[in-house]
């Protein structure tokens, strides 16, 4: 068999597939994008431009953006900053480290389903049984509304909280598996050059050799963000409090069965998606081979 | 490395062993939970085990009809199934293709795939939900698995995978007659088990976990998946706690397994890919 039939017969079954359901459904979203789409899949009525105008109003859309743009706040640095130094934790010992590692990396095995409900309905129960109220209770404070308290915003600690729990133990491996790569030959000739163990050869050895994972870890995590439903969903339902995009997007789709809006939507966060990589790609070069 | 002064040792250990505590909580909370009465877990005084075990709970799970636990199980685990052995063949055999043989439009099929990875699968929920509808595949097994088969990222890993395969061994295959075919199956795959071993673990869990795109296309309760079922449960009117605990409980228990049998796949696909199951 030659390579050219041997490629299609090899390439052809993935590519068909990356065709019917990635590109085309993208093609008959844009084209659904600017007409009005109720309750049909099917062009109703040619809108032009209607659609964006519409979501780009102050108004829900808008919101669900601002909404991404404070969970991405919370939520990137605190991953970064934790899964690193559990990371250099785990690495710096000798006895057990495999041990701790597994309950690190143990919750990555649950879903946020999973998550969400522990968390709404044990942790973090507004009322008296839950375990953050109990806790509370022995210094004396009342009982905290966590879901549903607008000020001071406690939904915040909720939704940070589950996520940190289920993705910090795969950023963990990353920064373990970039630490690991790093030759002790470098810490050896920093010594010889004088600098302290500590601080000062974690900041000018260390960092700067796990530049590729931490961009890596940084990216992942801005896209595991912006695709945030799972948690929201189950934990705030179709609130007005925090409602990310792709709530957003459920509800039009699915409940108001809105594709015209719905479409608008998908193509206005492909575009921020594309601007962000893009502009990842730009700052951090990231996807160039590792030097 | 130096030798670390023994109060900062024990500074390191006594970090960890927190950090672990806070970890496995919501796992105990979760077995707590599963096997109490709703009485105990609502109780003012908070117990730390319940005073008798509820092993009756598991039962009860599976006799409620409302949330179809044994059928979304039953779903759950073929569409997890499924999904792997489709993703892995089709995005392996994909991969081969890109990495090794040579075709004059490798390079533009190559950038078409590498495009894909820069949409997330979850901003294309409407689209793809709109395609779906129209091939009449809402509420089937096919319309929940097919259209995540077709993993970019996947054939990506597979392709970088493939280009650091041993070219000595295709080489020997092919003086022995074999054909691309035969190369792939006989001699690439049989090599390469520990690397299909880490990706269909990863692809496993994520199957198993996911939520949003089951939640569109399995509207029906007869085609719901595992985490469709207890989400349900979760935001019924009146929620049983013992029984969305124990649901909750006997959903993970696969993925435990998993973890506990396969962990340096895992951690070792993790590791090399920087994916997320």
């Amino acid at each position: 068999m030659g390579a050219t039939p041997a490629f299609w017969l090899f390439m052809g079954p993935f590519l068909a597939g990356l065709v019917l359901f990635v590109y085309l459904p993208i093609a008959w979203s844009f084209v659904l994008s600017f007409n009005r789409a109720q309750n049909t899949v099917q062009p109703r009525e040619f809108v032009g431009l209607q659609n964006y105008i519409d979501l780009l109003q102050p108004g829900p859309f808008l919101d669900s953006l601002w909404t991404f743009t404070i969970f991405a706040a919370i939520i990137v640095p605190l991953t970064f900053v934790l899964s690193l130094l559990l990371a250099v934790l785990l690495n710096q010992i000798t006895v057990a480290r495999a041990f701790f590692r597994s309950a690190f990396f143990l919750p990555t095995a649950c879903s946020y389903v999973v998550a969400s409900l522990i968390w709404k309905l044990s942790i973090f129960n507004g009322v008296r049984f839950g375990l953050a109220n109990q806790v509370l209770s022995l210094f004396g404070v009342e009982n905290i509304a966590w879901l549903s308290s607008v000020n001071p915003p406690w939904y915040w600690l909720v939704l940070a909280t589950v996520r940190l729990w289920l993705q910090l133990g795969f950023y963990i491996i990353l920064f373990l598996a970039g630490l690991q790569r790093i030759s002790p030959e470098l810490y050896e000739a920093a010594y010889v050059d004088g600098a302290k163990a500590g601080w000062q050869t974690f900041r000018y050895i260390t960092l700067p050799q796990l530049r590729t994972t931490s961009v890596a870890v940084l990216l992942l995590n801005l896209i595991a963000a912006y695709q945030a439903f799972d948690e929201f969903f189950n934990l705030l339902s179709n609130s007005s409090l925090a409602r990310p995009p792709l709530v957003y997007l459920y509800y039009t789709a699915q409940s108001n069965q809105d594709y015209g809006h719905g479409s608008a939507g998908a193509m206005i966060l492909a575009a921020l998606i594309v601007l962000v990589t893009l502009g990842q790609n730009r700052i951090y070069g990231f996807g160039r081979p590792e030097t | 490395m130096r030798h670390s002064p023994a109060y900062l040792v024990v500074a390191r250990y006594a970090a960890l062993v927190v950090a672990t505590v806070l970890f496995l909580l919501p796992f105990y909370l979760m077995l707590r939970n599963a096997l109490s009465t709703d009485r105990e877990i609502t109780g003012v005084n908070w117990t730390i085990f319940p005073s008798s075990l509820q092993w009756g709970n598991v039962a009860e799970v599976f006799e409620d009809s409302s949330a179809n636990f044994a059928r979304a199980l039953l779903n759950s685990a073929f569409i997890a199934v499924a999904q792997t052995v489709g993703t892995v063949l089709l995005s392996s055999m994909a991969g081969y293709a890109l990495a090794r043989i040579p075709f004059r439009y490798a390079t533009p099929i190559f950038y078409a795939v590498l495009l894909t990875l820069m949409v997330p699968p979850a901003v294309t929920f409407v689209p793809s939900f709109i395609i779906v509808s129209r091939l009449g595949w809402v509420n089937s097994y096919q319309g929940i698995i097919v259209p995540v088969l077709f993993s970019g990222f996947t054939a990506f890993l597979f392709r970088q995978y493939f280009l650091n395969f041993p070219r000595e061994l295709e080489e020997a295959g092919r003086i022995d007659g074999l054909g691309y075919l035969g190369v792939f199956w006989r001699i690439v795959v049989p090599n390469s088990l520990g690397f299909f071993a880490a990706i269909s673990v990863i692809t496993v869990i994520s199957a198993w976990n996911q939520f949003l795109w089951p939640l569109v296309v399995g509207q029906n309760s007869s085609m719901w998946t595992v985490q469709v079922s207890l989400s349900t449960l979760m935001t019924a009117q009146t929620i049983n706690l013992h029984q969305v605990f124990m649901a909750a409980l006997i959903s993970i228990v696969p993925l435990v397994l998993v973890f506990v049998f396969l962990q340096r796949y895992l951690v070792q696909g993790v590791a090399e890919t920087g994916i997320k199951g």
